[in-house]
């Protein structure tokens, strides 16, 4: 063990992940050499990932507040109020370094985190949702990571005992070598009874809850900071190990003691561990904070300050109780069998003092820890905006029938059976739509509330035009609620981009921001939560820009919700939105004419809420039967879900002559919805469009047991099914010869 | 109805459990902790939920199955009292010795979550009456280690003597093991002990009883069970 009063060498200040300018930063802040421990606590509290010091002076740009939002970021996890004294508690956050090194695990703690921070605020999570990125199919650990990390995500919600309700799942090769697991969790609290990490009080005692301290994960957040190389896989003892069992315990304790009263703040150990949550505590509270690590429970012998302040085992908390009410939280906590600890008290004066065996380690300013954490404004350059590619110049290689088929056998537009049937996705009882539409629905309580959750982001437009991408993750998350009939109320974001040093990449970020920034202004749906995740980049080469959208909507009447299979024949389909024949970054031109170019489909956020607006209300009315929103694919893959949905085929118009038929069928352009409505309703709701300026237009009729495009022969709903089913399980089984 | 839900730790279906208990029966039952020795007075149900009981760590069941409540279960059930373990509480009465055989890995060694189709062999049980013998119903299914087994003098008995309750079938009752998603022998999805009183079975029925919120095939099982009760008291 290095001794706490070790020289710190250059080398060592490179090692904790600090660059010089940082490390006389602290020096100039200290005014004097740090210990080792206090060198631990810096690199922990400064790296990318707890700091967001490439992020911040952006991300103070998203819009943040509405009449909902009861807290905005900055705290564990967003709040929004739900009415009825309800408030829904949501965030997502990242793992993506963890899950590539050790798949299982990595994806396993992502979730214990993110229910962890939820539950932390008092709420009871009642749903996980997640946005997964993998590389390509035919990479050679892209099938080993898909199965580790999906294991893991299922191991960890099932036995945890929170239904996974939603999510997507994308390859791409740009996410060789780094995968992306992004992980959201909802729960439900009293409005009245949120809790808060900032402490209150001179002398109260600061409680140790859960699991006990191991040396697992030391130094997680400053990997999850670095770059990856080749040898980035010897970095596996700092992946996490999960115990979803002690989670569930934790959870239910927390949950009975903040109930009685007990608590008056309380913050989880994620990253960096007792480091952060302490700090973050006292500071919030304007307090300072002595920790006596002899009193922390530890999983082994001999443990250093050092390596106890930055563990990230899992499943923990820290508390401040009210005096009066510790052997009360203390006897909730021992039935359910955690260890529970007295390990310091907050003080007077803002200091941070870590006593350990009669020996002061660490003794430094609290606030300054966080406040005072290096800030960059980096460089950025924004890319060059792509050229409109026209629908005339792209020339259509096979038969409509012929690209349907195979793009919905694509591995990104294929069904996601194999991996969410991995997920206990009923648990609760209150799943009202599960995986497979556009949002999951899932029942408030005992009704009639319902919310609708959705994660979303198409990360092949973010990087042809990072703003118009950013816009169009949250116009898709807010169409996508809107598609099940729900109010949409607030987004949290999960930004996952390469290494902010390079100004490219960072004009990416920078233009991403803007576009979610204005998507949530123009749609009222402000970012209440969120986590960046930089230097997503293996040997210099970045991921694409994917800024994971995750929303929540409202249904006041959960039995109102639609979903997207064809109910019944001989009902109108009508398509509401424009379409021009939007060919550039679309899935057509990728996966059937080889080409990933052009510039990506512009969203018109007018026109998004004047569309999404005209559809919630068919849909709550009841005029509209089913309702999909349109996306990647375009029109005829949406046809095709609505019709294996159900089982029921339709028979379509033929397309309008100034739009070369393929570019009408699978073009991208957003702001578009499926509805489907009886035929004596159609009139009314042609008449309603007009008046309120939306353009909607009928395009076909439901009925028989197959799918006919005009001039083409039908395709039954049957075989549709199988190709759409058959592609991952087969992938899976490692029955593709071409990967 | 006066039923007793148990609870150990790491089992997470008990809410889902209780809710249904009382919307299909009308009474809200008890909640049991696992450290009890005793079961409330008068309890006529025992129903031991679905979850993760400690963690599934060493095997699952086995932990909770040597609880201090489950004395007070075996006497229970000794004195015929009905007892119903669904999914990690069907493991654990095996675990228990209440009910023959294990539940091992899924054939596929993966959790699967699915809608799935059951044959209700009998309807002459307490737990089946409110079912018609050779009826098919869709409940859900979720878990890693539903794969029936036991040796083979076990089966031909459980077969020999009609406790084969439950079995996975397709939509019109065909047992193929095209559905049968976890490998179980006799595609066997839930059994009664020798005595009939105590029933394990995997599937969720309680997930499925809400108009609202789906398929309502589950109900059958405690409207049946009420019924029961109800005659008996």
């Amino acid at each position: 063990m290095i001794p706490n009063a070790t020289p710190i060498t250059p080398e060592l200040v490179a090692e904790h992940g600090l660059k010089p300018d940082e490390y006389k930063r602290v020096l100039d802040l200290i005014g004097r050499e740090p210990s080792l421990t206090e060198l631990g606590i810096f690199s922990a509290m400064w790296n990318e990932h707890c700091s967001y010091k490439s992020s911040k002076v952006h991300l103070r740009s998203l819009p943040t507040k509405g009449p909902h939002v009861i807290q905005g970021p900055g705290e564990n996890a967003g709040v929004i109020d739900i009415g009825d004294g309800l408030a829904c508690v949501f965030k997502m956050e990242s793992h993506n370094h963890p899950s590539y090194i050790e798949p299982y695990q990595g994806a396993a703690t992502g979730v214990g985190g993110i229910l962890r921070d939820v539950f932390t605020m008092g709420a009871r999570p009642i749903a996980c949702l997640n946005a997964l990125s993998f590389g390509a199919p035919e990479h050679p650990k892209t099938r080993h990571l898909v199965s580790g990390v999906v294991a893991g995500i299922g191991g960890y919600g099932n036995s945890f005992g929170v239904p996974t309700v939603g999510g997507s799942v994308r390859f791409h090769s740009r996410y060789d070598g780094n995968n992306l697991v992004n992980a959201m969790a909802v729960g439900i609290a009293q409005k009245d009874k949120i809790f808060y990490a900032a402490a209150s009080g001179v002398g109260m005692p600061i409680v140790y809850l859960g699991s006990k301290t191991g040396r697992d994960g030391i130094h997680g957040a400053s990997m999850a900071s670095a770059e990856f190389d080749e040898d980035s896989e010897g970095k596996r003892p700092t992946v996490q190990v999960g115990d979803p069992f002690s989670e569930k315990l934790l959870l239910e304790a927390c949950l009975e003691i903040m109930h009685k009263g007990c608590v008056i703040a309380i913050q989880d150990m994620g990253a960096a561990g007792l480091t952060c949550s302490a700090v973050e505590m006292g500071a919030k509270g304007d307090l300072g904070v002595v920790l006596d690590l002899d009193k922390v429970p530890c999983r082994e012998e001999g443990m250093s300050a050092y390596e106890m302040m930055l563990s990230e085992s899992q499943e923990r908390m820290l508390m401040v109780l009210k005096p009066e009410k510790e052997k009360e939280a203390e006897a909730i906590f021992r039935k359910w069998g955690l260890d529970f600890a007295i390990v310091g008290e907050t003080t007077r004066g803002n200091r941070f003092i870590v006593r350990h065996q009669g020996e002061v380690m660490a003794d430094l300013p609290i606030k300054e820890l966080g406040d005072q954490a290096p800030e960059y404004k980096r460089a950025f350059v924004n890319a060059a905006k792509p050229k409109v590619i026209e629908a005339d110049d792209v020339p259509a290689p096979v038969g409509l029938n012929e690209a349907l088929e195979k793009l919905i056998a694509t591995p990104d537009l294929c069904s996601k059976r194999w991996v969410w049937e991995q997920y206990d996705h009923i648990i609760g009882g209150n799943t009202v739509q599960r995986p497979g539409g556009d949002a999951a629905v899932v029942r408030v309580e005992d009704g009639p509330k319902g919310l609708a959750l959705t994660t979303d982001v198409t990360p092949r437009y973010c990087e042809a035009d990072a703003f118009e991408g950013g816009k169009q993750a949250v116009a898709e998350c807010w169409r996508n609620l809107t598609a099940v009939g729900a109010k949409p109320l607030a987004v949290t974001d999960n930004l996952n981009f390469g290494n902010p040093e390079r100004p490219e990449i960072m004009g990416q970020f920078v233009g991403a921001i803007r576009g979610i920034a204005e998507a949530c202004k123009a749609l009222d749906f402000p970012v209440v939560s969120g986590n960046v995740s930089l230097y997503n980049e293996t040997n210099g080469k970045a991921i694409l820009p994917t800024p994971s959208i995750g929303g929540v909507g409202l249904l006041d009447d959960f039995t109102k919700s639609a979903t997207l299979a064809f109910k019944r024949a001989g009902e109108a389909i009508l398509l509401v939105g424009e379409t021009t024949g939007w060919l550039g970054q679309s899935m057509y031109l990728r996966e059937i004419c080889g080409r990933e170019d052009g510039a990506p489909p512009p969203v018109d956020l007018i026109e998004e809420r004047e569309n999404g607006d005209f559809v919630r209300a068919l849909i709550l009315d009841v005029s509209a039967t089913a309702a999909h929103d349109l996306s990647d694919g375009g029109l005829a893959i949406a046809l095709a879900e609505m019709a294996m949905a159900s089982g029921i085929g339709a028979t379509l118009d033929d397309a309008p002559d100034d739009i070369p038929a393929h570019a009408y069928w699978f073009g991208e352009d957003q702001a578009r919805y499926l509805v489907t409505v009886p035929a004596a309703k159609v009139a009314d709701v042609l008449a309603r469009a007009r008046a309120a300026s939306v353009l909607v237009s009928r395009i076909g009729t439901t009925g028989g047991d197959a799918l006919t495009l005009p001039g083409e022969s039908p395709l039954t709903v049957a075989s549709l099914r199988d190709k759409f089913e058959a592609w991952l399980p087969a992938y899976m089984a490692g029955e593709m010869t071409n990967a | 109805m006066k039923a007793a839900v148990l609870v150990f730790p790491g089992i997470n279906r008990e809410r889902d459990m209780a809710r249904t208990l009382k919307l299909t029966s009308g009474h809200e039952p008890a909640m049991v902790w696992h450290a009890d020795s005793e079961l409330p007075a008068g309890t006529d149900l025992v129903v031991i939920p679905g979850g993760f009981s400690y963690g599934d760590y060493l095997r699952c069941g086995a932990i909770a199955a040597r609880s201090p409540i489950m004395d007070a279960v075996r006497s229970f059930a000794g004195k015929g009292g009905l007892v119903l373990g669904v999914c990690n509480g069907f493991q654990i009465l095996c675990e228990a010795g209440l009910l023959p055989g294990v539940l091992m890995r899924n054939e596929n060694l993966r959790f699967i979550c699915r809608d799935v189709y059951l044959r209700v062999e009998r309807s002459d049980t307490p737990f089946t009456r409110g079912y018609n013998a050779g009826q098919v119903i869709r409940v859900p299914v979720a878990h890693g280690e539903g794969n029936y087994i036991a040796d083979g003098e076990t089966i031909a008995r459980l077969e020999g003597e009609g406790r084969v309750v439950f079995r996975y079938s397709s939509p019109d009752g065909m047992i193929d093991p095209n559905w049968n998603h976890n490998g179980a022998i006799n595609a066997i999805a839930g059994i009664l002990n020798e005595r009939g009183n105590v029933l394990g079975m995997m599937p969720h029925p309680e997930n499925h009883v809400e108009p609202a919120i789906g398929v309502t095939d589950g109900r059958g099982l405690f409207a049946g069970l009420t019924e029961a009760l109800g005659r008996a008291a």
